[in-house]
């Protein structure tokens, strides 16, 4: 009773809060770690951060437009990802520009929008709420939506999940194979955009990248298929959560003089740290430093079969 | 428009130009856009911070964009570059909301740090941005070179003993430098975005290093002029501006090199780089 009460605050068990946060938590950091896996093998990283900024773009437009927020957030993102597809983002060597191509224009964009909402309804604090928002301040309505729209992006992912495996792993035995790369990486690209606006305005920007890079990339670090890799990365990115939220909530009773941490401190400290030592552990295996996997064993192709298909 | 206070704002906006129109010129060759990104928007959690225990704002910006570039820089060797860059830049923002719960009423200045108040600029101000600036442009001139080559020949730039990482750490460094200097006056989103839509577009115009340089620094110039004019006549945010004209000019260059390339000419991202390692080897 007593470690307990120790490890808890009073209240934490009962309060609804803290429910929703355990719930959407737990239901965003499956999805950004099945899509976060694929983001750090195809290094998309800068797109999947960059889609929370553009997500929060359509967000203040919807705001000033008087449209659902949710609606913005993904729609906005969903734009995004298809200008950066057009841009180029396919070739490897454009794909960071045309990522910040469009993060320009959509961050110009989102300048305007949130002038005409300050001068419009002269709404406090939106600014931050959309730029930080919390996810102990998610509405547990919100949560059929979150579910609902997270069941698309997995069940998208499966259904492309061969072809996107190939075409990131090995995009000349993928076209090779008849596996159309534009297609593909366009798919992939939305399932990405969907993702990332649900988590901004589910658990904010700041966790949104967080919880695709940090898991997924730890993951990487320690298994040896991708398989492997997203089932470690949705428990670390559950336990990261679950830990974060846990300490966000202590940390209200740790100095009564001040107010507590915010749990996006928590998660992206300890996704961190997860990080850092992972890298520990997989210097062990030499020439496993990057998290990168071999692409036969990735795809559990036999080395005869690979070399049928290149030749 | 071009009386009193408003002197300030074209006299930093030409110079906060001029830094992002060269170092940004080595942003979009070397494809850091990430860092440069992540680099100004981290930074302002040193601002928070510094706002917090009474110091001054720029002394924050300036330590916690250099701890970012040497944290990139390193971590980077080992890790995939975009994932350390992505881990870096929230755990920069996850301590910079830290900072902010523990502080009230900090809203307009997140804005400003963001966006940016380049109608607001004091002539206080506009002395240590051109020190800064200065120094940005002096050390990408004294690194030209080992910037040209490690950017688009590795091969041959470790031929000739240059160590990529160290070149690459120098690089960061310079863009923390044009980050602490440019964050306060212009705002994190501007200063990315004047580093990433001029130089792009120069590049589809002219296949010459030197050159696109030249032009990556005048795209610069019209974009943020242009931007100032037509805020000063909308009372638009200047950021919204920027953001639109960068990206017009970006289109303007992509068009301008597929019509060059359809007439038989060789222009465009790739061409810059073929001439490049062409002149070289």
């Amino acid at each position: 009773m007593s470690l307990r009460r120790l490890l808890f605050e009073p209240g934490f068990f009962s309060s609804a809060p803290v429910h929703t946060a355990v719930l959407i938590g737990a239901v965003t950091a499956v999805v950004s770690a099945v899509v976060g896996v694929f983001t750090v093998v195809r290094s998309q990283s800068f797109a999947g951060h960059a889609l929370t900024d553009i997500a929060t773009t359509g967000g203040s437009g919807a705001v000033y437009f008087g449209v659902s927020p949710l609606a913005g957030f993904i729609g906005g993102g969903v734009a995004g990802g298809g200008m950066m597809d057009l841009i180029g983002v396919q070739r490897v060597r454009s794909r960071d520009l045309a990522t910040g191509i469009v993060l320009g224009a959509a961050t110009g964009l989102a300048a305007l929008f949130l002038y005409l909402d300050a001068t419009q309804s002269a709404t406090t604090g939106v600014t931050q709420q959309i730029l930080f928002g919390s996810i102990f301040t998610v509405s547990s309505s919100t949560i059929p939506i979150v579910a609902i729209c997270s069941a698309v992006v997995l069940l998208l992912i499966g259904v492309i999940y061969r072809p996107l495996l190939l075409s990131s792993i090995s995009p000349d035995l993928a076209s090779v194979r008849g596996v159309g790369l534009r297609v593909v990486g366009l798919l992939f690209m939305l399932a990405l955009a969907v993702a990332v606006g649900l988590s901004s305005i589910a658990i904010g920007s700041i966790l949104s990248t967080a919880l695709l890079i940090g898991p997924a990339a730890t993951a990487l670090r320690l298994t040896r298929s991708i398989r492997g890799a997203m089932v470690v990365a949705c428990l670390l990115g559950i336990a990261t959560t679950w830990l974060g939220v846990l300490l966000a909530y202590d940390s209200d009773y740790w100095d009564p003089s001040s107010q507590g941490l915010p749990v996006s401190f928590f998660i992206v400290a300890i996704a961190f740290l997860i990080y850092l030592l992972s890298g520990l552990a997989a210097r062990r295996h030499v020439g496993r430093r990057n998290g990168d996997i071999p692409a036969k064993e990735a795809c559990g192709l036999e080395d005869d079969t690979t070399s049928k298909a290149v030749a | 428009m071009f009386a009193g206070f408003m002197v300030n704002a074209w006299e930093v906006a030409t110079i906060v130009a001029v830094v992002a129109g060269v170092v940004g010129f080595f942003v979009v060759l070397r494809g850091s856009a990430f860092p440069a990104h992540a680099i100004p928007n981290g930074a302002f959690a040193g601002a928070a911070g510094a706002n917090l225990i009474g110091l001054n704002p720029l002394v924050g910006l300036g330590a916690f964009a250099l701890l970012a570039a040497l944290g990139i820089g390193t971590l980077g060797r080992r890790g995939r570059r975009d994932v350390v860059t992505a881990l870096a830049l929230v755990l920069m923002l996850a301590i910079g909301a830290a900072f902010l719960s523990q502080s009230t009423e900090y809203e307009p200045e997140i804005f400003s740090l963001l966006f940016g108040e380049i109608l607001g600029v004091s002539s206080a101000e506009i002395l240590p941005v051109a020190i800064l600036g200065l120094a940005c442009v002096i050390a990408v001139g004294v690194l030209y070179r080992r910037l040209l080559l490690t950017s688009i020949i590795p091969e041959i730039a470790a031929a000739r003993g240059l160590q990529p990482n160290r070149v690459e750490l120098a690089f960061l460094i310079v863009l923390a430098c044009a980050t602490t200097m440019t964050v306060p006056v212009v705002g994190a989103l501007l200063i990315f975005t004047l580093m990433i839509g001029p130089p792009a577009a120069a590049r589809s115009f002219t296949n010459r290093p030197g050159f696109a340089l030249i032009v990556s620094v005048a795209i610069a110039l019209v974009t943020v002029w242009a931007a100032i004019a037509c805020s000063f006549e909308t009372n638009w945010p200047v950021g919204f501006y920027v953001g639109t004209y960068s990206a017009a000019g970006y289109g303007l260059g992509r068009a301008y090199a597929a019509w060059e390339r359809r007439r038989g000419g060789q222009l465009g991202p790739d061409a810059l780089i073929a001439t490049l390692q062409s002149a070289t080897s």
